[in-house]
């Protein structure tokens, strides 16, 4: 599945474009453009306007219409689709509710644990090295590879967690098999599988502090936690904004990670939006179908924006 | 903050709650059901590859295998050459143009591929891409094309204009300056870029599950996920799918790690 980054790529296009143009501005050299130069971007244009920008665009004509997908015939029908997602449909307003509770959970819990983890390992030794690649080792696995291993480790009769804790004659629960507990399971999965990607983003902003503010810090008596908050929070703020946008996405996605745990079509407690969508289009349900993938596109959307307005993460100094 | 020890404490546990899974996978794929339920954590005792003969032969990984790489194959270079060329384009446009048409190609990283697949799978329909290594190949384009632009593009735009005014000035046309100036100057991106587009192509379920309908043109995700609902807990055999699907990335990984890492972060972070 594809990664989409937060929003932050777009917000910084003009800068760099101002940048781009200042020797435009200073005139050193006032050549014409050669126009051959528009063929370079041409092909990509071309791709993403017909396979990307148009389907985009047709989704929202056919999520105003009861189109099945195979008939010739179909009606608009305005909003229908949109009001039932919301007011007439259990399956996707459970779909809606787990994904929302599914990402603040690994949002919150990666966030936490990729800079636990990058803290710890900021300085280049062997060692920081050797942990740092073993960690970051389950992110480049397919979801369906993951989903599996975890779903050995989880299962209640034969599973790996539970062979653990029988050895300390401990009980084990049913993970996967608990509805009110199911979710979670899945984004502790989540968590292992992305957290050293975030970790390598925490520790590129770590190691771009300068050493001497500690420095200075430890001469004026502040203690280690002081130095946490008022140096190192605040200059790994932009690293912050990135794992938080970054992760919302990649957890309003799990589409692969539950389908490969939970089964095609998941169980409820399991279904998220984008499982929701595919059952619906393989219900052949296609204008149902897009008007809820608009409103996940919205949900991402709106999510992301809140994130920003909440965090309003900017380094110190800039 | 963290006292020697307890750093070193968290550390071990989380070492052990990656490699644990993962050993566990390694020896069970050479076991029995039996003897993987007896012992997870035992060295298998008298190894054997039935598994993976089973995985390869019979149930079409093999053929799986082959597509991947046919896919992947095809899919990484051909997105690395529509966004060099892309990237180069509009780091030597001026002005609006070249803002326009950057800012046309990268806001696609904002549209998520469940958010346009059922329109998509009409297009598909439509050109006879559907049930087609071909379409797959396209969809992988498609998806990832904004992002690859973006990082290209991004590096591309570092590079010094007076290059380029210098190799014009000796003659060469944009083409030449793209292919002996551009590109070999852009090489890290290229290979970051390169990397990150092998993970993600290598590992895409979502077109496959909804382009392919023929068990021969299955690429490897979803060959595997079809065991899901055949071989609920047969795991020794789940798990020699998963070696045989990860094989390849994880070869790489060994000894690519470093650059991995620059790759797989420069699609994270260069947001």
């Amino acid at each position: 599945m594809s990664i989409h980054p937060g929003t932050a790529a777009k917000h910084k296009a003009p800068d760099s474009q101002a940048a781009a143009n200042a020797p435009k501005v200073r005139r050193r050299s006032p050549t014409r453009v050669n126009p051959a130069l528009y063929l370079f971007p041409l092909p990509a244009v071309a791709v993403i306007a017909f396979f990307l920008v148009m389907p985009t665009l047709q989704a929202f004509q056919y999520a105003i219409t009861d189109w099945n997908g195979f008939s010739a015939a179909f009606n608009y029908v305005g909003l229908d689709n949109f009001i039932r997602a919301f007011t007439n449909d259990s399956l996707f307003t459970n779909a809606l509710t787990n994904n929302l509770k599914f990402v603040l959970l690994v949002v919150i819990a990666q966030t936490f644990f990729s800079l636990i983890l990058a803290l710890l390992l900021t300085k280049n030794s062997r060692g920081s090295i050797l942990l740092r690649a073993l960690f970051f080792f389950p992110t480049i696995l397919s979801s369906v590879s993951v989903a599996f291993i975890w779903k050995f480790i989880y299962d209640p009769n034969f599973g790996l967690a539970n062979s653990v804790l029988r050895t300390v004659g401990v009980d084990g629960g049913a993970y996967l098999g608990n509805d009110a507990q199911a979710l979670y399971w899945v984004a502790v999965t989540q968590v292992w599988f992305h957290s050293g990607q975030m970790m390598v983003v925490y520790i590129a902003g770590l190691q771009a502090i300068p050493r001497e503010l500690y420095e200075a810090a430890e001469m004026d008596g502040a203690n280690k936690w002081q130095q946490f908050k008022s140096i190192t929070w605040p200059f790994v703020a932009p690293a912050t904004s990135i794992v938080v946008a970054y992760t919302t996405v990649q957890s309003f996605k799990a589409f692969d990670l539950i389908l490969g745990i939970a089964g095609n079509p998941p169980k409820s407690s399991l279904d998220i939006l984008s499982t929701r969508i595919y059952s619906t289009f393989a219900n052949s349900e296609f204008g149902y179908a897009a008007a809820q993938s608009i409103i996940f596109m919205a949900m991402i959307a709106l999510v992301t924006w809140l994130q920003r307005r909440l965090l309003r993460l900017t380094p110190k100094g800039e | 903050m963290l006292t020697s020890l307890s750093r070193r404490a968290i550390l071990a546990i989380y070492a052990v709650i990656i490699i644990v899974p993962l050993t566990v996978v390694a020896f069970g794929s050479f076991k029995t059901t039996q003897e993987l339920f007896a012992g997870p954590f035992s060295l298998p005792h008298s190894p054997s590859a039935d598994n993976f003969a089973e995985v390869v032969g019979g149930q079409n990984l093999g053929s799986s295998f082959v597509n991947s790489v046919i896919v992947t194959g095809i899919s990484v270079p051909l997105t690395l050459f529509l966004a060099s060329l892309a990237g180069y384009g509009v780091s030597r446009l001026k002005g609006f143009m070249s803002w326009a048409i950057f800012g046309f190609l990268v806001l696609g990283m904002a549209i998520p591929a469940q958010a346009n697949m059922v329109p998509l799978y009409v297009l598909f329909g439509r050109l006879g891409l559907l049930d087609n290594l071909g379409g797959l190949i396209l969809a992988n384009l498609v998806s990832t094309l904004p992002i690859a632009v973006f990082i290209l593009g991004g590096f591309m735009r570092t590079l010094p204009k007076e290059l380029y005014e210098a190799s014009s000035i000796d003659g060469s046309g944009p083409w030449k300056t793209y292919a002996s100036i551009a590109l070999p100057l852009s090489a890290p991106s290229i290979a970051a870029a390169a990397i990150f587009l092998f993970v993600i192509h290598w590992n895409e379920l979502l077109y496959p599950l909804l382009f392919i309908q023929t068990p021969g043109n299955r690429t490897l995700p979803l060959a595997l996920l079809s065991f899901q609902g055949e071989f609920q807990t047969n795991y020794p055999l789940l798990f020699a799918g998963v070696i045989l699907a990860s094989l390849p990335v994880v070869v790489a990984y060994v000894f690519l790690q470093r650059y991995f890492v620059a790759g797989i972060t420069a699609g994270a972070s260069k947001g």
